[in-house]
């Protein structure tokens, strides 16, 4: 399977990006082995492989965040100039990361001409019409549709992309590099992203379209490169790879066993009592306002909120576990209704829970995995005096870490230094440790690599196997595999109801896009 | 796998992994120490610079001066791990032993002249750092005032009540119980170095070994994180103010029962010194990080440079300006040796 990245028909167009034979080595691990990869003008090009594969230091190399201890970097067909010139780099390269890069208190258009000259002269006085006219002349000419007075602060995750995309073509880059940049938008964003994409490459720009959601590799992007244990083992144009060889080779020898079958029915065992119910719930929030949502889980049963970014969803579980106050409405949890706001009192009822956001609300990242798994259950690892046995810590940490395959090398190691998939199977275990009777899960597999969710969502079914009843709150249809009975949220309302497994992925897309009802 | 910095890629089977990695505890307790060195060169120092140095009474003359300090510095910490701070702390040292000592000493030494039982006046010092504990730390916590700028306020304000209340005056004359802290030994060593290790031990111990201390560096690693794991979290740094605001009251009446009086200046400009301990020391910041053991040695080192210096022969009107460079090269080493610090 070792392909050429030098093939193919975009090859007659001059490169924008290449790496040549590059290799990297952080301490002993070997990030990177002699990788080889081009990206041309007007190519959208696919990269992807699991969590610490080494994309993440084939970008910092591309971007000229570090230096590769052999090969070279090529951009626009000449080699890279040292580290140090950070402009020469900007000038022809930028990468769109996760996570912002705007300055929130700044307006757009200075954000895209942050920290570079605007008067004509090349003063260092701001000039503020030359600077507002250019910031706009370059959303007109990629037809992006983002008001370049705006405060930064004010602009959706999909606008910030938009912005740092404008900053870095209007410096004059004509390689981009997206790492997983549908991570946190909405599905209707995600077609806007994609339209974006379209013009870019149509305009000439060469992209490189880091993803973990192979659909998206598909529907994009004319190549595809795939990165394991820092090698490139398979190159080559999207339309001759199917997905069971890509699959194939970013997890190698062993092929998570359900990853064809992504919806994959399950039978809904004798269900139990009613353990949650939400009735009648109306938040006002900025992320998604809920409005008169009710709804109830019986033991054993797996329900699924499915909706967008903003539709409520979200909002709903952080209410019901206590982060965010109702205006009205009440939840109970075995029967009992529980203070509003006051998570703490929800949790000790035996709730489990995993935020949205596990760098915000997830895991302290300077404690150790141990610690972090044991958060929730600091009581129960502790004597009367309150003091903490680091034996009994240990082993409910332990028994985590066995059950949902936790990689690290100790149970001290800080849980900042894990990948991002173990990051998220340390907040699922901290959730599990408590042994609740409800679990409620948000987006329980952003951002993790294909493996990682598989052990994630399979640990999850097989607690609801056991009796729990859980609530799971996704956008990712691949998480609802493991659901027994779906809800679609749409602008805070309950919409539509399907009880009968497997979902129908046409069907579910035009519930949670309000297309019908 | 110990050695592994990035995690292996292809590792779907859980790997037999240790409970403890070694290296990694060697790692921090390396972090916590990096300051003895540079105590020991400073011993050195003042050895050189004045024979007086390692006589038993100087030693013991910063090792009191340090017990006082060392209280407010615990204090000081403790808010820093959950990721907030109180510089009104200065203002708790000089206020709480005022007030106690205002109210039980005769009136011939600016005393109310209740001539009440020494234990009264204790109970009052404890009471106002308690009271100014209570009100930090409900007002930063639930009422959401910035920290810093919220208890520079109260500072302000307790010490000029301070200084008016008695329009500048020293309270002195005290009773012997109310001063034992401060002047008697066991041992031959003073009573305030004894309570200060024990406060030091017990705080590093509870931070270790007790579930609140535990959740304490929760908090200051990831506040929503710890909420969302159903932390206390509001109770729980709601009493560390507390506490704190208490150990400073009596870290203030370490250092009224040093001196037998307490002056209307007492504790002003003490803050510096206790956040440059504590940093110096390796507690964050930013909260979460750092432990007692290091904040000791913080304390430890700022004392000796003190004492160092009243022993050489620079004038009195540059003791300042050598303090505040000593200091500095000390964060520098920090720096340099550890990794999160400064």
């Amino acid at each position: 399977m070792q392909g050429n990245p030098s093939e193919g028909p975009v090859e007659h167009r001059p490169l924008v990006g290449e790496a040549e034979r590059v290799s990297k080595t952080f301490g002993e691990t070997r990030a990177l082995i002699d990788v080889s990869l081009g990206v041309s003008a007007g190519e959208c090009h696919g990269l992807v492989g699991r969590n610490g594969a080494g994309k993440s230091t084939l970008v910092s190399l591309m971007t000229g965040l570090s230096r590769p201890d052999h090969g070279t970097i090529r951009l626009a067909g000449e080699a890279a100039t040292g580290l140090a010139d950070r402009s020469a780099w900007l000038k022809k390269v930028a990468c769109v990361y996760q996570r912002s890069m705007v300055v929130p208190p700044l307006t757009v258009a200075e954000n895209v001409f942050l920290n570079r000259p605007t008067s004509r002269r090349g003063t260092p006085v701001v000039d503020w019409r030359e600077m507002r006219e250019r910031a706009h002349a370059v959303m007109l000419e990629w037809g992006f549709e983002v008001d370049v007075d705006q405060q930064a602060s004010t602009l959706t995750v999909e606008q910030r992309q938009v912005v740092e995309i404008a900053r870095a073509l209007s410096i004059g880059a004509r390689f981009l590099i997206l790492d997983e940049p549908t991570a946190a938008l909405e599905k209707a964003a995600i077609e806007r992203l994609f339209d974006r994409v379209r013009r870019l490459r149509d305009g000439g720009v060469g992209i490189l379209y880091i993803s973990h959601h192979l659909e998206e590799i598909y529907e994009i992007c004319d190549r595809v490169s795939v990165l394991r244990d820092g090698e490139l083992v398979l190159s080559g144009q999207v339309r001759d790879v199917n997905q069971g060889s890509l699959i194939a080779a970013m997890v190698g020898s062993m092929p998570p066993r359900r990853v064809t079958e992504i919806e994959a029915a399950t039978t809904p065992a004798a269900l139990g009592d009613q353990m949650l119910e939400v009735s009648h719930l109306s938040v006002h929030s900025r992320g998604g306002s809920v409005d008169d949502v009710s709804f109830s889980i019986r033991a054993g049963e797996c329900l699924g909120l499915v909706g967008l970014d903003g539709s409520g969803s979200a909002t709903a579980a952080d209410s019901l576990i206590g982060l965010v106050k109702p205006r009205s409405g009440w939840v109970s949890i075995h029967g009992q209704r529980v203070p509003p706001g006051k998570v703490d009192a929800v949790l000790s009822r035996g709730v489990g829970y995993v935020p949205q956001d596990r760098h915000a609300r997830g895991f302290a990242p300077q404690l150790g995995v141990a610690e972090n798994l044991t958060m929730s259950v600091l009581e129960r690892v502790s004597n009367a005096l309150g003091l903490v046995s680091v034996e009994a810590r240990d082993a409910i940490g332990e028994q985590q870490v066995d059950k949902l395959h936790i990689v690290a090398s100790s149970l001290q190691q800080p849980v900042s230094s894990l990948s991002g998939g173990n990051q998220q199977k340390v907040v699922v275990g901290r959730a599990l440790a408590t042994d609740p009777s409800v679990l409620v899960v948000v987006n329980p597999t952003v951002g993790v690599d294909v493996a990682a969710k598989e052990r994630l969502l399979d640990t999850v079914g097989q607690a609801r196997d056991e009796g729990m009843a859980v609530l799971v709150v996704s956008d990712d249809f691949e998480d609802l595999r493991i659901c027994t009975r779906l809800l679609v949220i749409v602008r805070g309302k309950i919409s539509r109801e399907f009880t009968q497994p497997p979902w129908d992925r046409q069907q579910l897309i035009s519930a949670v896009e309000g297309l019908d009802g | 796998m110990a050695e592994r910095v990035v995690e292996p890629a292809a590792t779907t089977q859980a790997t037999p992994m240790r409970r403890r990695d070694p290296r990694l505890m060697v790692v921090n307790w390396f972090r916590e120490l990096t300051l003895v060195p540079v105590i020991i060169l400073l011993m050195i120092a003042g050895a050189l610079v004045n024979s007086v140095f390692f006589t038993s009474s100087n030693l013991i003359n910063v090792a009191q001066g340090g017990a006082a300090l060392g209280m407010v510095v615990v204090a000081e910490s403790l808010i820093l791990l959950t990721g907030k701070f109180d510089i009104s702390l200065q203002g708790t040292f000089g206020l709480a032993p005022l007030l106690g000592a205002w109210l039980i000493a005769p009136k011939a030494s600016e005393g109310l002249g209740t001539e009440w039982s020494s234990w009264i006046g204790l109970l009052v010092v404890l009471l106002v750092g308690l009271a100014v504990g209570t009100f930090n730390g409900i007002s930063v916590i639930k009422g959401n005032f910035n920290a810093f700028i919220f208890t520079l306020a109260m500072s302000i304000l307790l010490t000029g009540l301070q200084l008016g209340w008695l329009g500048g005056q020293t309270v002195y004359h005290l009773p012997a119980a109310f001063i034992y802290l401060g002047s008697e030994s066991w041992l031959g060593i003073p009573v305030a170095v004894w309570v200060t290790t024990a406060v030091f031990i017990a705080a590093a111990l509870f931070l270790r070994y007790h579930r609140v201390g535990r959740a304490m560096y929760a908090i200051g690693g990831n506040l929503e994180a710890a909420r969302a794991a159903g932390i206390k979290v509001d109770r729980i740094r709601i009493g560390v103010f507390m506490v704190a605001s208490v150990l400073a009251a009596v870290g203030g009446l370490m250092q009224a029962g040093r001196v037998t009086a307490v002056t209307a200046g007492q504790g002003s400009d003490l803050i510096f010194g206790v956040f440059a301990a504590a940093v110096i020391g390796g507690i964050s910041l930013d909260g979460g990080r750092g432990r007692m053991v290091g904040a000791l040695t913080g304390v430890i080192l700022l004392s000796l440079v003190t004492n160092i210096l009243t022993l050489s022969n620079i004038s009195s009107t540059w003791i300042d300006a050598v303090d505040g460079a000593i200091i500095l090269v000390a964060l520098g080493i920090a720096r340099v040796i550890g990794t999160d610090r400064a």
